[in-house]
């Protein structure tokens, strides 16, 4: 009886003590990667005098000295963007994966990018044409909206085109996907051949992925966007861990299965979308972040969807770190690198997966 | 007391076919009900329709004489628990997380520990609880029915908290399982039914139904022969109709094997 009750405790106290060490150490690491990237690049600050040029910013002192335009300026917006960027990008592949029930989904690997970017292309390009003569120059905030609009409408068409009756298929749903990001592509493919020079340098900065044109103006346009999606997530993680049983074992549950299906593409497409209207397509960070994860800490969506903010949020700002300082004074676009890392960790993934569950 | 569940000239269409026709049927709590009948009978599809999971094309489904359709999701799970055929499970849950997921936001007034407590007493009645740190996709196929089973028993417990009358579905829950978890599970399902639940069950082994059901609901082309006790049912004429088969003995011989005392827990594998 005693060994029985040992074991209960056990159970508890596992789970209990694993996510209290996880979640302290995502925050650590946060602050560590943060620090790194306030501090490094073509110009060295160290973290006292990064300390100092913040405190004097929030108490309304005027910084002075050239290190402190940089990190208030250039570095901070960076930063935060980064910060915002790789948790949208983390936490929607978390919720996609389980949406589709299928921890291969990731928004950039299925279209929901593509298509957020293109409708952000066509923003730019037809919003300039069309839209610029009658209201005057667009506020940078239509961008987001429009690729939020963009990203919607593809998840809502993979979700229609991969669900039948309530299974969704893995195979069609990474086909469909290749194929509306074959469709986004050549869409855009057509905008840069209609675009001026200007919205030629804006287009193919999207096909890229890249941190380097984070302004004030960037983060205060997305940041309503990504942080009120972020927050919201973990309400819909109940319903997604009862609907990895499958739609009819939720429903049996007592889960609303469509409305949680709903929220759940929302949310996507709000997160994809700003994400992508700031910093273009970055792959791959939404399906090794939470793949990880679920490794070191299971499958909960209740832990995995606010670890996969925080652990995506510090991967996207080291890696961003790398990518202007690896050639520096050169800038790596940094959706070059996530995929880089991303792709091969991918093709690991589908070779693991050979001997276990099929595709 | 009004029937538990009660069906009245059910029908479900599907793809221009009738998966369903003209069904009636009334379930009473304290009952163990078996639907048994060829392969494309109906009888899932049955199961589907009467658990809310569809709604039928015709006729009305009424839960306590409530009409099924009215009665929201998260409630009726106070009332309703399905064990499904097969389950795959797309992430690496442990075999504790899926039996908590059976009394996640079901039940009121119950601490994160009762729950938990409720989880863990369902596996370890589905003879599982030494495998609660096990991945789920590890397991085997028999060893996750029988997760799915704690799953159930713990969503009922929990409910139990709300709602009193509960409905207890079970599709081909014995299906790859040994002989002695088969007879166990129809053991603690036919114990439930003895505490008040009303348990409807798909199964195929016609002497285990024979031994363990109060009726037998007998189906064919998706509509209902017979309902009635199992000698009325599983007689030779019927079986050689519907089935296809001939008896060797003039009559079905109740289930030949009950539970051995004394293996409850040692054949369990894997303890540590």
């Amino acid at each position: 009886m005693t060994a029985l009750a040992l074991e209960r405790d056990d159970f508890r106290s596992i789970l209990h003590d694993r996510r209290m060490i996880l979640f302290t150490a995502l925050a650590v690491l946060l602050v560590l990667v943060s620090f790194l990237g306030l501090g490094l690049g073509a110009t060295g600050v160290p973290v006292s005098r990064i300390l100092s040029v913040v405190a004097d910013a929030l108490t309304g002192r005027v910084a002075t000295g050239g290190d402190a335009l940089i990190i208030l300026q250039v570095r901070l917006p960076r930063l935060l963007l980064g910060l915002l960027i790789g948790g949208a990008l983390a936490s929607s592949g978390a919720l996609m994966q389980g949406l589709f029930r299928n921890p291969l989904a990731d928004p950039g690997l299925v279209g929901v990018s593509a298509g957020a970017a293109l409708a952000a292309a066509a923003t730019i390009t037809l919003g300039d044409r069309l839209l610029t003569p009658l209201l005057g120059p667009l506020p940078f905030s239509a961008l987001p909206v429009g690729a939020f609009a963009g990203g919607l409408l593809t998840t809502l068409g993979l979700y229609l085109v991969a669900t039948r009756s309530g299974r969704t298929s893995m195979a069609t749903m990474l086909l469909a996907g290749v194929a509306f990001g074959a469709l986004a592509g050549a869409a855009m493919g057509l905008f840069s051949y209609l675009s001026d020079d200007r919205q030629l340098r804006d287009l193919s900065f999207w096909s890229l992925g890249s941190l380097s044109g984070a302004t004030w103006t960037k983060v205060t346009a997305v940041a309503p966007f990504i942080l009120p999606t972020l927050l919201a997530m973990p309400f819909v993680a109940r319903g997604l861990n009862a609907l990895s049983l499958g739609e009819a074992e939720a429903f049996h549950l007592g889960v609303p299965v469509q409305r949680v299906k709903a929220i759940a593409i929302l949310l996507v497409a709000i997160a994809v979308g700003a994400s992508v209207a700031a910093a273009g397509m970055i792959g791959f960070v939404g399906i090794v972040v939470p793949h990880v994860l679920r490794l070191v800490a299971g499958a909960d969506h209740r832990m995995l969807l606010p670890a996969s903010s925080l652990l995506g949020a510090a991967l996207l700002v080291a890696a961003d770190t790398v990518a202007r300082t690896i050639a520096a004074p050169a800038e790596l676009p940094i959706g070059i690198l996530t995929a880089a890392i991303g792709a091969p960790f991918f093709l690991w993934l589908l070779l693991r997966r050979q001997g276990g569950v099929a595709l | 007391m009004s029937p538990l569940l009660e069906a009245k000239g059910i029908s479900y269409r599907s793809g221009g076919r009738m998966l369903i026709e003209a069904a009636d049927l009334s379930i009473a709590g304290g009952s163990f009900t078996i639907v048994i009948g060829p392969n494309g009978a109906g009888k899932s599809t049955l199961l589907r329709v009467l658990s809310g999971e569809i709604s039928p094309t015709e006729g009305e489904v009424r839960f306590d004489a409530r009409p099924l359709r009215s009665i929201p999701p998260w409630r009726l799970a106070h009332g309703r628990a399905v064990m499904p055929q097969a389950s795959d499970l797309s992430f690496p849950f442990t075999v504790f997380e899926v039996a908590c997921l059976g009394v996640e936001g079901i039940g009121r007034g119950l601490s994160r520990g009762e729950r938990q407590r409720i989880a863990l007493d369902a596996l370890e009645q589905a003879d599982v609880a030494h495998l609660g740190h096990r991945n789920y996709q590890t397991l085997s196929g028999g060893e996750r029915q029988r997760v799915h089973f704690a799953r159930v028993l713990a969503q009922l417990q929990a409910g139990r908290t709300v709602e009193t009358r509960q409905v207890l579905f079970l599709d081909e829950p014995i299906a790859s399982l040994d002989l002695r978890h088969q007879l166990a599970l129809l053991q603690t399902a036919k114990s439930l039914a003895q505490d008040g639940l009303a348990v409807v069950a798909v199964l195929h082994d016609l002497q285990l139904a024979a031994g363990i059901g109060d009726d037998l609901v007998l189906m064919r082309g998706g509509r209902l022969v017979t309902r009635g006790r199992p000698e009325s049912v599983l007689t030779p004429e019927l079986i050689t109709e519907v089935f296809g088969v001939s008896l060797v003995s003039p009559i079905l011989p109740p289930s030949p094997w009950t539970l051995a005392p004394t293996a409850t827990r040692p054949l369990a594998t894997g303890a540590p």
